[in-house]
């Protein structure tokens, strides 16, 4: 009976074309708006890196003045120093390690069609790329003896070796930054990171950088940090002074295989402020705290309240479009009590008439929501082009395919409930003339 | 094949109870084609709905094909009308977005009989009104005596015991009323039972019993029915001493 009821909703869908499209456009309109938002939203606050989120933990130690704390609500500051992020790094206690920051260096190449431009570049250490997973396109990354010897290598992104090279494999030549050379080792392939969770501290959407160096390479050709710089006390005096300073600029990364581990790593970090408090540092209370990659993310508040609010009054938005839907549903089904009452008369008991309108109904959701999948799809582009930010997160998925359909089906059953319940308690005498 | 015995049936408001039916009794046997008259508001379209399953009656009883259908909840009412009962109405009541086809098919999808089974149904009831090769049409497309002529074999493909017919050719000129008492005729000389209410005594005339109806209650009735004479309903002509009015 299934298939029966579906032919005969596609048929009704036809046969008042001005209420249908009234229906459909309705619920399209409220099923767009609603995903838009919701897509946004839900590829925010999804998880960046599933299968080892709860493995990464970000390091925060509160080294920050006993007068004024980093966030007023006591939270820890949400970098390290450059001292800390060494000591932490040779102490090398977690599984793995990377303590890294944003630099930007002109590039200056070989090819003088090319003109020099200035690139955003990250100092890490080789582990990053253990971690976070980037793919390689040609080569690989850096090795730990590499890290230790300072060594002067660089693994271009995709496209900084599309404009450089060409697109060519140019693992093994020569990048000249800032006057020195450097010798390409690895190139990335495409890193369609949604937001840039490695360094939320620099803008969650921007896009992953186009080089990476060896982080005790770039302090080695002294440079500073390109990305947020904070001090709570005056610096020295040098380049020397500004390394030993209480100045934070440097996310620190660690994974962790276990809940053991973690245990460890923060027991361990607890000692390590304890020992640097006995020499005079870290006059704030013990305040460490290593969160989980999603933990993170909520903590930075990644998913901004606007969003919240917006997907709030999206679906509000919906919930009008469908109250409109259950009055056009209601007008539809009860101009049609004659033929309820006559196919009553002929046999169909009111289960099935409760069938055969329920599907109906989802019939119009159906089609709603193929429609409001067009308008998501024309709403994400909108979001893409007026908030640049938004590009990664404005896409489509398949998951969220499924939801708007599931979505506009259920909405448009649930406005149908009560039309058909009416319907179908039509009195089939009282439809007929006996 | 359908029993009613002091049969009652009030509407009830919050201000005052109508009696439709007060005492009503009828049989109709077998093989029958009883013409049920009366003046409007006899109460005799209220013993068509209450015999039709299309609803409830207050007390007494009615059997319908050996089936006590008192108590009988929504599905089982409407599966009994399903397998039981054809239905004929005065407005034809074909649905004027589906082909005739798709119409005679509407009662035998709620049978749930098989795909080409369905279909075999259908074009044996078609060719049997005449209009098989018109199976593609909609009601639009044809004249009201041959939308009637759908109308019945839509009550025929599923071949019930029992045709109700309430005024039939109501909407049809004479020429057309003709034909299609002539096919009603004709069905019923074929073994199914035909209770037809209507007002045109011409047409009472040509059942074999006339049931009249006054006020609710059954006042005259024939007790010796004028059956047609085919062989096979020979044994129906025996006097329908069973026929009881309410008096």
């Amino acid at each position: 009976m299934f298939n029966y009821y579906l032919q005969l909703g596609l048929r009704s869908l036809r046969r008042n074309p001005v209420l249908t499209t009234l229906m459909v456009l309705g619920i399209a309109l409220g099923i767009g708006a609603s995903m838009t938002t919701l897509t946004v939203f839900h590829l925010m606050g999804s998880d960046p890196i599933p299968w080892k989120s709860d493995r990464l933990h970000y390091v925060q130690m509160d080294n920050w003045s006993e007068d004024n704390p980093y966030f007023d609500d006591g939270r820890p500051p949400d970098q390290v120093t450059y001292r800390d992020a060494v000591a932490l790094m040779e102490a090398a206690k977690a599984d793995r390690q990377a303590a890294m920051y944003k630099i930007s260096m002109p590039v200056q190449p070989e090819n003088p069609e090319v003109k020099p431009f200035l690139a955003l570049g990250r100092a890490t250490y080789s582990d990053f790329f253990a971690m976070f997973e980037p793919r390689f396109r040609y080569g690989g990354p850096w090795d730990r003896g590499q890290d230790a010897q300072h060594a002067r290598v660089v693994v271009l992104n995709h496209a900084t070796n599309e404009t450089l090279f060409g697109g060519e494999d140019s693992v093994g030549k020569s990048v000249r930054m800032d006057g020195v050379d450097y010798t390409v080792i690895g190139v990335l392939g495409e890193w369609n990171l949604r937001f840039k969770f490695y360094d939320l501290t620099n803008g969650a959407f921007n896009a992953p950088e186009e080089f990476f160096m060896p982080f005790t390479t770039a302090i080695d050709t002294k440079k500073r940090a390109s990305g947020n710089n904070s001090c709570w006390r005056t610096p020295g005096e040098g380049w020397d002074a500004y390394l030993d300073s209480d100045c934070i600029w440097i996310v620190m990364w660690v994974q962790l295989d276990s809940a053991v581990r973690r245990a460890e790593y923060l027991s361990f970090l607890d000692s390590y402020v304890g020992e640097q408090k006995q020499l005079g540092r870290f006059p704030r209370a013990l305040n460490n705290r290593l969160l989980d990659v999603n933990a993170w993310m909520e903590d930075q508040q990644v998913v901004s309240r606007d969003v919240e609010v917006q997907v709030g009054l999206a679906f509000a938005f919906l919930l009008v479009c469908l109250i409109n839907t259950i009055g056009l549903l209601l007008a539809k089904f009860t101009r049609r009590a004659g033929e309820i009452g006559l196919r009553r008369a002929l046999g169909a008991s009111r289960g099935q008439m409760f069938a055969q309108y329920m599907i109906e109904s989802g019939v119009v959701g159906l089609s709603g929501g193929l429609l409001g999948l067009a308008l998501t799809g024309l709403g994400l582009i909108a979001v893409r082009s007026l908030y640049a930010q938004y590009a990664t997160v404005a896409q489509l998925d398949w998951s969220m395919v499924a939801t708007t359909i599931a979505l506009s089906i259920v909405a448009a059953v649930l406005a149908g409930l009560y039309p058909t319940w009416r319907a179908c308690r039509v009195q089939p005498a009282a439809q007929l003339k006996m | 094949m359908l029993k009613m015995t002091h049969l009652q049936k009030v509407y009830r408001t919050h201000l005052i109870e109508t009696h439709a039916l007060r005492d009503f009794s009828i049989h109709v046997r077998e093989g029958e084609f009883v013409a049920v008259t009366g003046p409007s508001g006899s109460g005799k379209t209220t013993f068509l709905n209450i015999a039709g399953l299309l609803e409830e009656f207050t007390g007494g009883e009615y059997w319908l094909d050996g089936v006590d259908v008192r108590g009988l909840d929504d599905n089982a009412r409407s599966k009994l009308r399903n397998q039981k009962i054809g239905f004929i109405f005065q407005s034809f009541n074909l649905i004027p977005d589906l082909n005739l086809f798709d119409n005679v098919d509407v009662p035998l999808r709620y049978r749930g009989f098989a795909a080409a089974d369905r279909r075999k149904r259908i074009e044996d009831a078609l060719t049997r009104v005449g209009l098989a090769s018109r199976v593609k049409h909609y009601p639009s497309e044809l004249s009201g005596g041959q939308q009637q002529r759908v109308a019945i074999a839509r009550a025929l493909a599923g071949s019930p015991r029992l045709l109700m017919a309430d005024e039939p050719t109501g909407n049809l000129d004479s020429l057309m009323a003709r034909g299609v008492m002539e096919l009603l005729e004709e069905v019923n000389r074929q073994g199914t039972t035909i209770v037809m209410v209507t007002h045109d005594p011409e047409l009472a005339a040509r059942a074999q019993r006339n049931v009249h109806v006054i006020d609710g209650q059954v006042t005259d009735f024939e007790e010796e029915p004028r059956m047609r004479g085919t062989e096979q309903h020979a044994g129906n002509r025996q006097s329908d001493l069973d026929a009881m009015s309410a008096a």
